[in-house]
């Protein structure tokens, strides 16, 4: 019985390690590959590199472009969560907290952004951010990523913000405080975890975003580091080298704020995921 | 005597305080509900309506657009084999999140759900390429396929053989694609997956065992059917997701070779944006829209149907 369990577990942690190594594989000679000449990439491009060159890793962090792509990316990210965060949770706010007449027809209409891509309506998408004058500055962005992102906020936050003690409520309005000033004093300081739930992934999402800053950001100046990585990648294209250290320095602080923040990655997957 | 003052003035003063509370509630709404349904309406149903609109029209995104087409945009569409192929690619990948993906995530969820310590580092590890932005993942794998450098490089020379570039093959470069997507996605599946099978009771399972289930039985017949509702969510992530596939594709095959893996929206992209054909690419997007839509709708109708 033990034995054929021992057999189980072994054969269990094999495979495992078979797929880790799949996963983790790709990311191993990433990683690597940055610290190697090409000629020994392309001689062998999984084994640890024969001499340890620092020199790319320290070209692309002293390259101010590398910089500004990461700060661009950076004020977009933060700037999305913050309007997100702020914007959806006082219409979901209203919607848990107010009946009137129409309520639930426009929390309908906020919820439609749930049904389709965002690809869909991409085209005319640029032609709106255009005609407003927005092409090239963050808000190109920022703005409709915003947008996009509403309708889960909105709906996750309701859910949370219903589930609150009424008779807080209660109290707080006999001491005479109004429903604005309740949601900023005890509204949101109460719904940290959903807060920070939504406000890790709309981060994430923004952080990654590819599409949106492609069509709407031209300039070398506005870029963010998913284009200035490909920018990198096409004006270095056989120097693989080059281009995996530049990879390896973008996903660092993905991984880093990853590790740091799991706990809301995985809830609000798993949470919003099964529940919703 | 202040007693009977209090009874006497009470009718009012929950009057007032009724009052007050509904005039304060429409300055709330006034004040905190506009913002979301302003921008919302700008950066989502405006462009979205744009599009039922510029679809009818050949526009190229300047003036205002005259030139009506009617149905002439989806017709070319239609007819368009390189669209015809996309169409089929996110087919592809679709089967192969049914097929391959999620049966994965689920042996791996089923293999690691218990809460130990090296079960916690696996998922970790599994669950770690989700987070990596798509165009991260689809160049960091444009280089392991790399018939020169990368991994795919290595092993043609051990084995002895011609350098082979999957990329610049008709006939196998969208399963690079496909094979950089399910790495990809699979942790996310898994960690669905795990989270619904911690919540199986665990007097289910060891009833079952009690009464002689074997060890393929308690899954067959007690956890999986208790973690249905966790399927049926997880598939429908994977099949929205297959219609949206973009940026893992670009830095990849961008399309190639010779137009044979683009997807739905880098056929949109690549044939309506970067033309700035907007009607062309706005008829592309609606199709989009009404697939994605009456997937939504369908699935919901026939699976996620609540209990009563």
């Amino acid at each position: 019985m033990t034995r054929a369990n021992l057999i189980r577990q072994i054969l269990r942690i094999g495979f495992l390690c078979i797929v880790a190594s799949f996963v983790l594989g790709p990311l191993l000679a990433t990683v690597l590959g940055g610290f190697k000449s090409n000629e020994e990439i392309q001689t062998s491009a999984l084994s640890l590199p024969a001499v340890w060159r620092t020199d790319i890793y320290a070209d692309i962090l002293a390259d101010p472009g590398f910089w500004r792509y990461l700060g661009n990316s950076l004020v977009i990210s933060v700037a999305t969560v913050a309007l997100t965060l702020l914007i959806g949770a006082a219409a979901a706010y209203v919607f848990a907290q107010i009946r009137f007449f129409g309520s639930r027809m426009l929390f309908s209409y906020l919820s439609l952004g749930l049904m389709f891509p965002f690809a869909t309506a991409i085209l005319p998408l640029f032609v709106q951010v255009r005609d407003l004058g927005l092409l090239d500055t963050y808000w190109a962005v920022i703005l409709p990523q915003t947008a996009f992102g509403l309708s889960l906020a909105i709906l996750l936050f309701r859910t949370f913000f219903g589930e609150l003690p009424k008779e807080l409520f209660e109290a707080a309005y006999v001491e005479g405080c109004g429903y604005v000033r309740f949601f900023w004093q005890f509204t949101l300081p109460l719904s940290t975890p959903i807060l920070a739930t939504v406000g890790v992934f709309v981060f994430v999402q923004s952080w990654n975003n590819f599409l949106l800053p492609l069509v709407v950001l031209n300039s070398r100046e506005a870029f963010t580091w998913p284009l200035g990585m490909m920018q990198y990648r096409g004006e270095y294209a056989v120097e693989w080298n080059r281009t995996l250290a530049f990879v390896t320095l973008t996903i660092l602080p993905a991984v880093v704020f990853f590790v740091a923040a799991q706990k809301y990655i995985v809830a609000g997957l798993t949470g919003g995921a099964v529940k919703g | 005597m202040a007693a009977v003052e209090m009874t006497a003035e009470s009718p009012s003063a929950t009057e007032k305080l009724r009052r007050r509370i509904t005039s304060g509630r429409m300055t709330a709404a006034i004040v905190l509900l506009p913002p979301a349904l302003i921008l919302f309406t700008l950066f989502v149903i405006y462009p979205l309506a744009g599009s039922g609109v510029y679809a009818f029209y050949d526009w190229n995104g300047y003036n205002t657009p005259t030139d009506f087409v009617g149905f002439g945009n989806f017709e070319r569409m239609a007819g368009h084999s390189v669209f015809q192929q996309s169409v089929m690619n996110s087919l592809k990948v679709i089967a192969v999140s049914l097929i391959v993906q999620l049966p994965m995530a689920l042996l791996l969820a089923l293999l690691i759900y218990r809460r130990t310590p090296e079960n916690t580092a696996f998922r970790l590890i599994f669950f770690l390429p989700y987070i990596l932005a798509e165009i991260a993942a689809g160049l960091i794998w444009s280089f392991i396929v790399d018939g020169n450098y990368g991994v795919v490089g290595d092993l043609t020379r051990a084995l002895g053989m011609e350098p082979y570039f999957i990329t610049s093959d008709r006939s196998w470069a969208f399963t690079a694609v496909m094979v950089v997507i399910v790495w990809k996605y699979f942790g996310f599946h898994m960690m669905i997956y795990i989270a619904a099978l911690q919540g199986v009771p665990k007097d289910m399972i060891e009833a079952a065992r009690i009464e002689g289930a074997s060890r393929f039985g308690v899954i067959r017949h007690v956890q999986i059917p208790m973690i249905r509702p966790a399927i049926i969510v997880s598939v429908f992530f994977s099949v929205i997701g297959a219609l949206q596939v973009f940026d893992v594709v670009i830095p990849l095959t961008n399309g190639g070779p010779s137009n044979s893996s683009h997807t739905i929206v880098t056929y949109l992209y690549t044939f309506g944006l970067a033309r700035l054909k907007i009607g062309y690419g706005s008829a592309i997007g609606v199709t989009l829209f009404i697939a994605a839509v009456l997937v939504a709708v369908f699935y919901q109708r026939l699976f996620m149907r609540k209990p009563a």
